[in-house]
Order: structure tokens, then C-alpha cells, then sequence
């Protein structure tokens, strides 16, 4: 009989834990390649510091609050540039240059006009805006032309209309814009902080790390970005979907 | 309502090459039932979408002179309905501010099981989507309705109960009902029409098929 789908992944987990302990023991050189004993050290002996939370707070803050700006400027941006033509014509290449335009440039860029204090909500706002504009205009492509005649026929309101054939043409595209969104702008915000080392941020401890060479502590450091950027997206899709719903539960 | 007619003349329409149909003309009156028929592909659900305006013809043109302030409905082909939404939403949707949502509940029990209708429409089975797309057509404050098969799809009982309740809540209004079925002019109490200039053979005259 094969083992539940739990137990078996529990068991691949374990599996290469046991070889990246192997790997450190048999390379023995904790800068090269530190095992997971120390990474869990160095992340239990960050739990309890001020410092932690303050800078775990400070990048959740900024880079969220990136996201959440380029997220409703995105969405509003892409319905008008979906409503009128020469708009969309008129962003293309701004579009086309926010997403060509390596971060590292921008970030350099950000840091000669607005300084290091608020690099992060800059840059993943950068990052998230195109991605929230392309995908609402593909949702409002995708609208269902039958149910807008139909709208049309029976004289529908512009708010039915939106509630009732737009909005749930549009949440699948968002959902999806989304996850990449989110992921990206954390990537992103955390690399500019490394670059530009605003203080009490974790790109700050990121290159801290670097230069002590304490690899233990980038691996703490790294658990700690993809659990909290993580979490941020498993919320924020939780109220996304919730919002959504409710707005189409809510009789008018 | 006052008595109005739907006068079409000389209505054309083509598709690049194809001409769909060249002249047609027809004369419908309020108050009536009119069962439009004829074989599939024949141009019954392009008139439609003329007389909506959602395409405009080739040349001719049509006159319906409502009372002001109303327009014609529809039971398109595909149901059409906001399928995250509930019957009553659906509904909702297309009479806006004229009838409550426990009018609307009221008129689609008529219809539908009670349990039905605070579901989404998309957990309804084709049937009962037929049926919620004829109470919308019929509910919405229109002067005409017009109707593309609007019965496929149902079972000979929930055929009847739609025949029935379609023949009451028309009222003094236009009503075109498309069908391939012979019997739903009968039922409805409706005038054939078939302005396509093709005789219509009665599935009945069929010849029947040799023994063997």
C-alpha cells in the first residue's frame, strides 16, 4: 500500500534535508555551505531581537504598501486604458519600459530621486503595476460578448453591469495577476534594499550577512522573506476573493 | 398599451457573398402571437438581432412605434444568464427598479423549486436556466418579446408550465416566438409565420421509413 500524500511529502522533505546535512558535513566549511542546524540556530537567536520585527515590519510595511498602490492604479489605469484606445496607445510604452527596464537600474535611478527611505514601495510598485494592467485589460477582453448584448438588450445598469458581467469576468485575471504580483514584489523589494541598504529593513540584514559573510543568517533571513511573503499572498488572495464575493452576494 | 405594429420592409441581409434573405416583408401586430418558422440556418435568429439592434441590415428598414420608454426583450438562443449570480439576481438585473425582489421570488416559483432559487445559476440544470431566461424576458417592462426557441431543452411538463405562463404574462404585448415545433403554435394559441419565402414541411409529412 502507498503511503498517504502527507507522509509522502513529509518524507521527500526530510529526504533532502538529510542531504543537505550530508552535503554540509562532508564539505565541513560553515561559509562555503552551512548545514540546517545553524540556519535553525541563527534563525531561533533572531525570534526574540527588536531588531528582527522592527525590520520585518519596516520591509512588510513598504513593499505591501508598493503592492497595494500599483495594485488598484493598475486595475484603475487598465479599465480606462480598456474604455479609451488612445489611452492604451498613449501607456504602451510606458508599460513596455517598466517592464524591460532591469530593477537594478531602477533601483539606482529611485536612489538619486527619492533616496533609500522609501526604495521598496517604489520599486514594487514599479514591479506590480504593468503586471495588474495587462492582466485587467485581458479580463475586460475576455468579457463575455454575449452577456454584454444582453446587457444591452434589457437596458442594465452600469453598476449591474459591472457587478454582474465585468467583475466576474475580471477576478480570475486578478487572482492570477496576483500570485505573480506578489511573489515579484518581494523578490524585487528586497533586492533594492540590498542595493540601496535603507535601515532597519531585511535587505539591510541581507547585506549585513554578506558582509560578515554569515551565510547562516542569510539562510535565517531567507526562510523568513518567503514565510511572511508568503503569508501576505494567502491573505490578500483570502480577502481578494472574499471582497468579490461579497460584492456579488450584496442585493441592490 | 395602446395597440402599435411592427411593420418590416424590404429587409435585406447578406454575410459578404451570402445573402441570408433579400426583401423581406411583414406586418405584426400587438396583442398577438406570432410563431415564426422555418428550417434551421434560414436567417430566424439574424432578424432577431436586427430587430434588437445588435446588427444592422443590409438595406430595408423596420418601424415599431411603442408607447416611448419601451423597447423590445428577448429569449436569446443560449440562455445568456450571469452564471455566479442567482435566478432572483439575474432577473433583478434586467427589470432594474420595477419589480421587488420578492415580486421577482414570487413570479419564479411559478417556475421553478423554491430551492432553486437562491442558488447560483450555475449549479441549475439546463432546463431550469431555459426557464429563468423566459421569466426575464417576460418580466422586464418591454412593449415586445421576442423569442429564439425558447423551449428546447424542456421536458414535456416544464413545457407546458412555460407555455402557460408565457401566454399570461404577455398581455397586450408583441410576442415572436421562433420554433421548429409544431405544436407550440397550437398551445400558444399563436399565428404561423413564415416570411422566408420556403415552404415549411411538417415533420409529420415525412415519408415514413420502408419496412424491411
Amino acid at each position: 500500500m502507498s503511503p498517504s500524500p502527507r507522509i509522502r511529502k513529509i518524507g521527500i522533505l526530510l529526504f533532502w534535508l538529510a542531504v543537505w546535512q550530508i552535503a554540509a558535513l562532508l564539505i565541513d566549511n560553515s561559509i562555503v555551505f552551512v548545514g540546517p542546524y545553524p540556519v535553525l540556530c541563527a534563525f531561533r537567536n533572531l525570534l526574540p531581537t527588536p531588531g528582527f520585527w522592527l525590520s520585518v515590519g519596516s520591509s512588510f510595511g513598504k513593499i505591501s504598501l508598493g503592492f497595494l498602490a500599483a495594485f488598484f492604479c493598475g486595475l484603475a489605469a487598465g479599465s480606462l486604458a480598456h474604455r479609451f484606445a488612445l489611452l492604451r496607445e498613449f501607456l504602451e510604452p510606458i508599460i513596455r519600459l517598466m517592464k524591460s527596464v532591469p530593477v537594478a537600474s531602477f533601483v539606482i535611478l529611485a536612489l538619486i530621486w527619492i533616496g533609500s527611505a522609501n526604495l521598496a514601495v517604489f520599486i514594487s510598485f514599479l514591479v506590480v503595476f504593468p503586471i495588474l494592467y495587462v492582466n485587467t485589460i485581458a479580463g475586460l477582453e475576455n468579457t463575455d460578448q454575449k452577456l454584454l448584448e444582453m446587457a444591452r438588450v434589457f437596458s442594465v445598469s452600469p453598476a449591474g453591469r459591472l457587478r454582474c458581467i465585468y467583475l466576474p469576468a475580471l477576478l480570475p485575471y486578478l487572482i492570477s495577476g496576483c500570485r505573480i504580483a506578489l511573489g515579484m514584489s518581494w523578490k524585487s523589494g528586497v533586492a533594492a534594499e540590498v542595493i540601496g541598504v535603507p535601515s532597519h529593513t531585511i535587505g539591510e540584514n541581507l547585506y549585513m550577512a554578506k558582509i560578515y559573510l554569515g551565510t547562516a543568517d542569510l539562510l535565517a533571513w531567507t526562510i523568513v522573506i518567503i514565510l511572511v511573503s508568503t503569508l501576505f499572498e494567502k491573505l490578500f488572495l483570502l480577502l481578494l476573493v472574499k471582497g468579490v464575493r461579497l460584492c456579488f452576494r450584496f442585493s441592490w | 398599451m395602446l395597440p402599435f405594429q411592427l411593420v418590416i420592409r424590404n429587409l435585406s441581409k447578406s454575410y459578404g457573398e451570402l445573402p441570408v434573405w433579400d426583401g423581406l416583408n411583414l406586418t405584426l401586430d400587438s396583442g398577438q402571437v406570432y410563431c415564426l418558422m422555418g428550417a434551421s440556418g434560414i436567417g430566424k435568429t439574424t432578424l432577431f438581432r436586427i430587430l434588437l439592434g445588435l446588427e444592422k441590415p443590409d438595406g430595408g428598414s423596420f418601424s415599431l412605434k411603442p408607447p416611448p420608454g419601451c423597447g423590445l426583450t428577448a429569449v436569446f438562443q443560449e440562455d445568456r444568464l450571469c452564471e455566479a449570480f442567482t435566478p432572483i439576481d439575474n432577473v433583478k438585473l434586467a427589470v432594474g427598479k420595477s419589480l421587488s425582489r420578492r415580486q421577482i421570488a414570487g413570479e419564479l416559483c411559478r417556475l421553478l423549486p423554491q430551492e432553486s432559487l437562491s442558488r447560483p445559476v450555475s449549479t441549475l440544470s439546463g432546463g431550469m436556466k431555459r426557464r429563468v431566461a423566459i421569466a426575464r424576458a417576460l418580466l422586464a417592462p418591454s412593449c415586445g418579446i421576442l423569442m429564439d426557441e425558447p423551449f428546447t431543452g424542456l421536458d414535456e411538463q416544464t413545457r407546458h408550465l412555460a407555455i402557460g405562463y408565457v401566454k399570461e404574462k404577455a398581455g397586450g404585448r408583441l410576442l415572436v416566438v421562433a420554433t421548429h415545433q409544431e405544436e407550440d403554435i397550437e398551445a400558444l394559441g399563436g399565428i404561423l409565420i413564415c416570411p422566408f419565402g420556403q415552404a415549411h414541411v411538417p415533420s409529420s409529412q415525412t415519408p415514413p421509413l420502408p419496412r424491411t
